[in-house]
């Protein structure tokens, strides 16, 4: 493999990984607060695909406007499904939770197919991301270097309030001991939608991105990148932030470059992420940054 | 009191239940679409085509037409169950549908065994009809189709050599692509690459970076819509500007929506452009496609109310609603006026049709030329 | 009568009462063989290839207490050994049209009950070894690894071009399956596990579902028993994927998704979760309600009023149930309890005397006799 056939993969690897990267935050954060695998994630990311396009479509607003606002409805989502679906649930057995969220993860799905209808629809990509860059051999979109760049914000601004806030301080308390955090006078309940709320938005700006990419946007678009955030999520060890954006891009690069190394593979690719996901569950199960392993 | 109000809601349902029963005859014929799922645009496009046919002739041997539609989802298992349904539960006298090869014949052999009629309109691989008796189609079948995109690619576009990316969980495009390798190679010219999808790929940059060191003439894309969009234009991406030729199943609105500015030149084989309209039956749909949708209809409205015209006419010939003198009758179409040109079907249940070539051009289907048989 | 005696002869009629039931049973299978409508046979059918998978799901979920996610894979592996060994040669040069079948595959073709046995034997060897994979991990990890194993089988069913035909999959199957087959496992797969649940080894599993470390420390290996478990599940989850594959005669990957496993995870959560007599009934509805259900994705008339059908709505509905029961009622129907004759019999008496504490208030107080 030529150099510049190195580097055009690689270029796509990193984009591809921040975009993991955002997905999988959504759920370590929610997973940390809770211990609560939010399997509704990866529909979040698409109600945030489709906010978006219908705001340019029908009410014709500029992208950037259209793209806040959807941004600001997912976290809403995010903030819904908690109190909505999650909340109830907090106190029974986990078993139960995690069946809520498979079911609320259906639900989405099928009104979103109820709502937008059935066909596959087209996202419109702003041609400041679809400029075409030129270098030597080398093909890319202006896109796949505006989502690293933007990932790298997004994670900047979230880390400075998980790390220097005081919401996020109750964040990273209650994903130590939710009781004991109760006992000092803090709202359990208005932290976790908070927690939510950011993850959403992460996985909607995520899912906007992703829509940028391959412009095609329909109910069930959610499902795979989903799944295979939450491998990223645990990979960099669930509960860790930081580990989460790691292990995002770690499984973008990985995934791209196998196939690239292996083209014969091709077919493979989703199952790449599933092996990994069962050899770091089975060798090394707290991740690259892991916390204890809950039991 | 209580007893009243419940007593009169039974009755009401009772009179309801009656009334229905004693409605005016009418004649059940059913559909099977993909009204959600991968090929969506060409189910929900036909059965545009179907309802606008049905106002345009509503009745047959004196009674009203009733059309009963379930969505296939673009399903093989659904279209199966959904066959089944129409035949045992709704009772319908022939079947509309499907509208791509593979679901096609998931359904076929039910409808085959209960001996009921189907009219499939877009339908085009060759194994859809064969050794059945019950099953036909309104469309070309694609052996031929990949003869003429192969003879297109070779005398038009002067390419010797070609590409493919063939969708591999669609026996559509698995047959298609056999059939105009075959027919490439026969003329003198050479597959340089081979690569494979499946229907819901997103990201095509292994198979794009295969294809592209081995500098092919053209292209061949004999995919669904939203492959050949998402395909074309991630390869104009990474900066290979062959031309690009695909086939019937490009012309869905989905692909300029979608493929934007990178999908311009594609040309494909299709079934219909209105400007190639010539009959009667063609101008006056076409006028009230316009009228009510403000825009002209592609090939699968065309197709699907084909199949309507085409049942209707077959029942009117057969004078009865029996399922094999229909079959019969529509073994026996000869020369029908449909929308897609001159319609004649025979006992191999396919159709003999004209062949469009259409080109995309400033974000619309332009039409360049058609083959006859 | 003395205690014993008592038993006996409950006992005794119960064991009458059940062979009854399996002539009733028998009886109705010949009638329905051949008067009921194709259709009617179909859900019937369905039906029992439904019960046989939630009873099976709910032995390693429900009954030992492990959350998995993993029926998709092993009914795929069912299904498709099962079709493999059956389909003729001739059959599979149709399908096969990419890639050539490989060898031996390409030339056997055995009996139908062969196969499901073999079947059954394959998928209980894969669950065999994915056991020592999976159960390193426990709760939500063992949850997510099981689907991780689902996608992967998935996904490699789709790519095996030489084995399982890809994306393309199998078609043109004989379809063997009639209610004789389908009904015929359907008594073996219950007899089976109603008589493991009410063993030592179905109390062992119960004793890891409660409390795993209190079973340890009682010398109960759970690493024994949960691999009983997800064995036998296996195997009669693949014999089960082998009657689908022949009753709806054309198979392929995209069949086999989380969707499916999810379908059954609200079959045994509305039945209970435990209670392979509530995975008997929620079956049963879960199938008709599909059905029925239907209307609401097509458009339905009352009489000559015309109702538009909304495609999709019924997956909306199916999710809705799910989560309300999981917030209202999260036993399901049986909750933990299970089918007795007794309990059958006695349930006329226990709805009236519920109906007699709405009405009547509640039951006076009893004066107290004294014991002698």
């Amino acid at each position: 493999m030529t150099f510049s056939g190195f580097l055009q993969q690689f270029i796509n690897a990193i984009s591809l990984g921040s975009l993991y990267a955002l997905v999988a935050i959504g759920y370590t954060m929610v997973y940390g607060v809770l211990r609560l695998i939010n399997f509704a994630h990866g529909d979040v990311l698409m109600a945030g695909c489709y906010f978006a396009f219908y705001g340019m479509l029908v009410f014709s607003l500029p992208w950037w406007v259209s793209f806040s606002i959807a941004i600001l409805l997912t976290a809403l989502l995010g903030i819904l499904i908690d109190r909505g679906a999650y909340l109830p649930v907090r106190k029974a057995p986990r078993i139960s939770a995690l069946i809520t969220a498979i079911g609320l993860s259906f639900l989405l799905e099928s009104l979103a197919l109820v709502i937008f209808g059935g066909r596959v629809k087209p996202f419109h990509r702003p041609s400041i991301f679809g400029q075409v860059i030129q270098s030597g051999d080398l093909y890319f979109i202006a896109l796949n270097l505006w989502i690293p760049a933007i990932t790298s914000l997004l994670i900047l601004l979230l880390l400075i309030v998980v790390y220097r806030t005081k919401v996020g301080m109750s964040m990273r308390a209650i994903a130590r001991d939710m009781t004991t955090v109760r006992l000092m006078g803090v709202d359990v309940n208005r932290i976790t939608s908070i927690t939510f709320a950011l993850g959403s938005a992460m996985a909607g700006a995520g899912g906007i991105m992703w829509a940028l990419k391959y412009p095609q946007i329909d109910p069930y678009m959610g499902i795979i990148p989903g799944l295979k955030a939450f491998v990223a999520a645990v990979l960099g060890g669930i509960g860790n932030v930081i580990g989460a954006a790691l292990g995002g891009l770690l499984l973008g690069v990985l995934e791209v470059m196998i196939i690239a190394f292996l083209p014969s593979l091709a077919g493979y690719k989703d199952a790449i992420a599933f092996l990994i996901l069962i050899l770091i569950l089975l060798f090394r199960p707290t991740g690259l940054m892991g916390e204890r392993l809950p039991v | 009191m209580k007893k009243v109000f419940v007593l009169s809601i039974i009755g009401f349902a009772v009179i309801f239940f009656a009334a229905g029963s004693f409605g005016a005859e009418t004649v059940r014929v059913g559909g099977v679409m993909a009204m959600t799922g991968a090929v969506a645009a060409y189910g929900q496009d036909a059965w545009t085509g179907i309802q606008l046919a049905k106002e345009m002739v509503p009745t047959v041997l004196g009674k009203q037409v009733e059309l009963v539609l379930v969505d296939s989802k673009s399903d093989k298992i659904e279209t199966a169950n959904a066959v089944s349904r129409l035949i045992e539960k709704e009772k319908v006298i022939a079947i509309l549908g499907e509208n791509t090869s593979g679901n096609t014949m998931a359904g076929a052999p039910i409808a085959e065994k209960a001996m009921v009629p189907m009219v499939a309109s877009s339908a085009t691989n060759p194994m859809v009809t064969q050794g059945k008796k019950y099953v036909f189609r309104t469309c070309f079948i694609d052996p031929y189709q990949g003869e003429i995109a192969a003879k297109y690619a070779f005398n038009e576009l002067k390419a010797k050599t070609a590409a493919l990316i063939v969708d591999k969980s669609q026996d559509f495009s698995v047959g298609l692509a056999k059939f105009f390798k075959d027919a490439f190679t026969k003329m003198g010219g050479k597959i340089v690459a081979e690569t494979f999808c499946v229907t819901e790929d997103k990201d095509f940059s292994a198979q794009i970076s295969f294809i592209k060191p081995t500098n092919p003439d053209v292209i061949y894309e004999p995919l669904y819509y939203s492959p050949v969009a998402l395909f074309t234009k991630q390869a104009r991406e990474l900066g290979m500007k062959t031309p690009v030729l695909s086939c019937d199943g490009a012309q869905a609105d989905e692909l300029i929506q979608i493929g934007g500015k990178e999908v311009e030149g594609v040309a494909f084989t299709g079934h219909f452009h209105a400007k190639a309209a010539t009959t009667m039956l063609a101008k006056d749909f076409i006028a009230r496609f316009k009228e009510k949708y403000k825009t002209e209809p592609n090939s699968f409205h065309a197709l699907g109310a084909d199949s309507y015209f085409i049942l209707l006419d077959a029942i009117t010939r057969a004078k009865s609603t029996e399922g094999p003198k229909i079959r019969n009758a529509l073994a026996t179409t000869k020369n029908f006026e449909g929308i897609t040109g001159k319609i004649s079907i025979g006992e191999d249940g396919n159709a003999e049709k004209t062949m469009v070539i259409m080109v995309v051009k400033d974000g619309k289907f332009e039409y360049l030329t058609s083959v006859n048989p | 009568m003395s205690k014993d005696d008592h038993f006996l002869v409950y006992r005794t009629r119960d064991r009458i009462l059940t062979v009854m039931s399996l002539v009733v049973l028998f009886v109705f299978i010949y009638w329905a063989e051949t008067n009921a409508t194709e259709y009617q046979i179909r859900l019937l059918n369905n039906c029992a290839i439904f019960i046989i998978l939630a009873v099976s799901y709910n032995l390693i979920n429900g009954i030992c207490g492990q959350f998995s996610l993993e029926p998709n894979a092993f009914i795929a592996i069912g299904a498709y050994t099962s079709a493999l060994l059956t389909m003729g040669p001739h059959e599979k040069q149709i399908s096969y049209i990419i890639e050539p079948l490989v060898w031996p595959l390409s030339i056997i073709s055995i009996p139908f009950w062969l196969s499901l046995v073999i079947a059954g034997l394959v998928t209980a060897c894969f669950a065999f070894l994915m056991g020592f994979a999976v159960f390193r991990v426990r709760g939500d990890y063992l949850a997510i690894v099981t689907l991780g194993f689902g996608e992967v089988v998935r996904v490699v069913a789709n790519n095996l071009q030489s084995v399982t035909n890809g994306p393309l999959g199998l078609k043109g199957l004989t379809p063997y399956t009639n209610l004789w087959w389908s009904f015929g496992f359907m008594v073996i797969t219950l007899f089976f596990i109603w008589r493991l649940t009410k063993s030592s080894f179905g109390r062992a599993m119960k004793a890891i579902r409660e409390d795993e470390v209190a079973a340890e420390a009682m010398g109960v290996s759970s690493f024994r028993y949960k691999m009983m478990a997800f064995t036998i599940s296996g195997f009669f989850e693949g014999v089960a994927g082998g009657l689908l594959a022949h009753l709806i005669t054309t198979i392929s990957p995209v069949l086999f998704t989380f969707f499916f496993t999810f379908n059954l995870l609200i079959i045994i959560v509305i039945g209970g979760l435990g209670s392979t007599t509530g995975a008997v009934i929620a079956s049963i509805i879960f199938i008709y309600s599909s059905e029925a259900l239907r209307v609401v994705d097509e458009s339905f008339s009352i009489g000559s009023l015309q109702i538009a059908g909304i495609p999709g709505m019924r997956m909306v509905v199916f999710a809705i149930l799910l989560i309300i029961v999981m917030i209202f009622a999260r036993e399901g129907i049986m909750g933990r309890r299970e089918f007795s004759w007794n309990g059958l019999i006695n349930l006329p008496k226990s709805v009236i005397g519920r109906k007699n504490n709405i009405l009547f208030g509640p039951a006076r107080k009893r004066e107290k006799k004294p014991t002698k």
